[in-house]
C-alpha cells in the first residue's frame, strides 16, 4: 500500500508538469488550430532562463531556506517566466503569424523548424552567454535550500520537496487560469476568439493581441514548468523539451486539444498512468510505451479526449 | 456618413462584388435587398473589415476605412450584427452583451446600456445568466442586435435579423429597428424580406450578382413592377 501512495505521489507530480505545459498547447490550438512543436523549447528555455536568473544574482549557494524560497526561486521563475514570454511572442511574430491563412502544414512545419532552431540557439550559444556555462551537455540545476533533496514523510510515504513544489506550482497556475479566462477581459476575449475569430473580431476584439496573451500565458506556465523539471532532476539541457512537449502534447489529446481543464486533467492522468505502469506493469523503462499506448488508445475510442474537444459551433 | 466608391470584393478569384456605390445618411435607414449570392453579407463584411476590398473605397465619416482592422473600424463607431446571429452560445447573455461592449472603458456606461438591452427585451434580462444557446430563434436575435448595440455604434449594420423569425417575432424586430433610427442611430439593414425592410428604409439598393441594379426610396421600390414581381412574390 505504501509503494501504492508513493506511485501516486510520483506520478501526480510529473503529471502536475506534464499539466503546465500541456495548457500552452491546448490555449494556443484553441485559438489558432496550430500544434505548436516548438512549445517543448518555451518549456526548455524557462528552465534557462530560471537558471541564468541564478547566475546573474551570483550563484548564492549559502542562502537560507526562507530566503530561497521567498526571494531566489520566485526570481528565478520570473527570470524564466520573462525568457520564455519573449522566446514565445517573438515566435509568433516572426514564424507562425506570417503564415497565418496559409494551408495548415505551412505553420506545423515553421513548428518543427523554430524547434530545432531553438535547441540548436541553446546548444551553441548559452555557454558564450558571459558567466553562463556550456550547455552542449546537461547542465546541473542549482540547489534551492528548503527544497532540493529535501524531503516530508507522510504516513510511511516519502514525498520529495520539488514534487509538492509542482503540484502547489499547478494549483496555483490552475486558480490563476480560472481567474483569467472567465474574469478578465482578455480571458473572455482570448474563449470568444476561440469559438469564433470572425464574429470576435466584429465585437471589436483585436485578435492579433488575443493571439499573442494566448502564446504568453502558456510560456509562463511553462516556464513554470522548466523549473519544476530542473528541481525534480536535478538537470537541464538543450533536448530537454522534446520529450516533456511530446509528453505534454499527449496530455493535451487526453484531456481534448483546445480545452484548458482537458489540459490539467490530461496531464494528471498521463503522469499517474506512467507512475502506475511502470511499477505494475513491468519496469520504468516501459513507462513511455504506456504512455502512447494510452494516447493511442484515447484516439480510437474517444477521439475528442477525456474531457471533450473545443466544440465546433457555428450557428 | 458612409460612403461606399466602386469597391470589388473577390473570393479566390471570383468576385463576389463587382464594383459597387452607395451611400447611407446620417439618421437614415439604408436596406440592401438582393437574392442569395447577390453580395449583400460580402459587403458588410468587407465594411466591417473582416474583407479586403480588391479595389475600391469605403468612407466613414469623412475618413477612409477600407484597410483597417476589424476592431478599429468598431472603435469608429460601426458595429454589424452578422447572419444567422453568431451569438457566443455557451456563454451567458450578460457576457454576450458584455464582448459587444469589449470597445468601451466607461464601465457605468456600458451598465447603463445593458438595462437598456434589458428594458428593450425584458426576456434577455430575466434570463441574463443563462446560456445563449439556450434561446428561441427569436430571442437569439434580440440578443444579436442588443450585443451590436453595446459598442454604441454611429452605424448599426443588421445582416438578415428576420431570417428564421415568425412573422410576429420580425415585427417587433422591425419596430426595434425604428426605435433605434429614433434614437438616432444609423441603420443599413439587409434583408431578404423585402416587405418588411423597404417599409422602413429611408432608401433602398437592389443588388443582383455583385452589382447594384437600381435603388430608389423605400417607398418608391415598395411600388416598384421589378421589385414586386422579383422580391414580394406579385405577378
Amino acid at each position: 500500500m505504501e509503494l501504492f501512495f508513493q506511485q501516486l505521489i510520483n506520478g501526480l507530480s510529473l503529471g502536475a508538469l506534464y499539466a503546465l505545459v500541456a495548457v500552452g498547447y491546448t490555449v494556443v490550438y484553441g485559438i489558432v488550430q496550430l500544434i505548436n512543436f516548438a512549445h517543448g523549447e518555451i518549456f526548455m528555455i524557462g528552465a534557462f532562463g530560471a537558471y541564468a536568473t541564478w547566475v546573474l544574482m551570483g550563484s548564492p549557494s549559502d542562502w537560507t531556506a526562507t530566503t530561497s524560497l521567498l526571494v531566489l526561486l520566485p526570481m528565478m521563475i520570473i527570470g524564466g517566466m520573462v525568457a520564455s514570454v519573449a522566446t514565445a511572442l517573438a515566435t509568433e511574430r516572426f514564424a507562425y503569424r506570417p503564415l497565418r491563412g496559409a494551408p495548415r502544414l505551412a505553420p506545423l512545419i515553421s513548428a518543427i523548424g523554430v524547434s530545432v532552431f531553438l535547441q540548436e540557439l541553446v546548444r551553441l550559444f548559452f555557454g558564450k552567454i558571459p558567466g553562463m556555462p556550456d550547455a552542449k551537455s546537461s547542465v546541473p540545476f542549482p540547489d534551492i535550500a528548503g527544497i532540493s533533496g529535501a524531503t516530508i514523510t507522510l504516513g510511511g510515504v516519502i514525498i520529495q520537496m520539488p514534487a509538492i513544489f509542482t503540484l502547489a506550482a499547478l494549483a496555483v497556475s490552475t486558480v490563476f487560469l480560472w481567474y483569467f479566462v472567465n474574469r478578465t477581459k482578455t480571458g473572455r476575449a482570448m474563449v470568444a476568439t476561440s469559438q469564433d475569430p470572425d464574429t470576435a473580431r466584429l465585437m471589436g476584439i483585436n485578435v492579433d493581441r488575443v493571439i499573442m496573451a494566448a502564446f504568453a500565458v502558456g510560456a509562463a506556465l511553462a516556464a513554470i514548468a522548466g523549473v519544476a523539471h530542473g528541481l525534480m532532476n536535478g538537470n537541464i539541457g538543450f533536448r530537454m523539451g522534446f520529450l516533456a512537449g511530446l509528453k505534454a502534447f499527449t496530455a493535451a489529446v487526453l484531456g481534448g486539444i483546445g480545452n484548458i481543464n482537458g489540459a490539467v486533467v490530461g496531464g494528471l492522468v498521463l503522469g499517474l498512468a506512467e507512475a502506475m505502469a511502470s511499477n505494475y506493469l513491468g519496469t520504468t523503462a516501459w513507462k513511455d510505451v504506456w504512455a502512447f499506448v494510452l494516447l493511442i488508445l484515447v484516439l480510437v475510442f474517444r477521439p475528442q479526449g477525456l474531457l471533450g474537444a473545443k466544440v465546433v459551433d457555428r450557428a | 456618413m458612409l460612403e461606399i466608391k466602386q469597391i470589388v470584393v473577390a473570393y479566390g478569384r471570383v468576385n463576389a462584388v463587382k464594383g459597387i456605390d452607395f451611400a447611407v445618411e446620417q439618421g437614415q435607414i439604408v436596406s440592401l435587398l438582393g437574392t442569395n449570392g447577390a453580395g449583400k453579407s460580402t459587403t458588410l463584411r468587407t465594411i466591417s473589415g473582416l474583407l479586403k476590398p480588391v479595389s475600391g473605397e469605403i468612407w466613414f465619416e469623412g475618413e477612409r476605412i477600407d484597410g483597417l482592422p476589424a476592431h478599429k473600424i468598431v472603435e469608429r463607431g460601426i458595429a454589424q450584427s452578422p447572419e444567422g446571429r453568431r451569438l457566443f452560445r455557451q456563454m451567458s447573455v450578460e457576457d454576450n452583451l458584455k464582448l459587444g461592449a469589449y470597445s468601451r472603458k466607461d464601465t457605468s456606461g456600458i451598465k447603463a446600456d445593458m438595462d437598456r438591452v434589458y428594458d428593450l427585451f425584458p426576456v434577455l434580462g430575466e434570463r441574463r445568466s443563462e446560456a445563449a444557446g439556450l434561446f428561441s430563434g427569436g430571442e437569439q436575435q434580440m440578443l444579436a442586435i442588443g450585443r451590436a448595440m453595446m459598442s454604441r455604434p454611429k452605424l448599426l449594420m443588421l445582416d438578415e435579423p428576420s431570417m428564421g423569425l415568425s412573422p410576429i417575432m420580425t415585427q417587433t424586430i422591425m419596430k426595434t429597428i425604428q426605435d433605434l433610427q429614433a434614437d438616432g442611430v444609423t441603420i443599413l439593414l439587409v434583408e431578404q424580406n423585402a416587405q418588411a425592410a423597404l417599409s422602413l428604409a429611408d432608401r433602398g439598393y437592389v443588388l443582383e450578382v455583385g452589382q447594384i441594379m437600381f435603388s430608389d426610396t423605400g417607398k418608391a421600390l415598395l411600388g416598384d413592377d421589378r421589385v414586386r414581381k422579383a422580391y414580394l412574390g406579385a405577378d
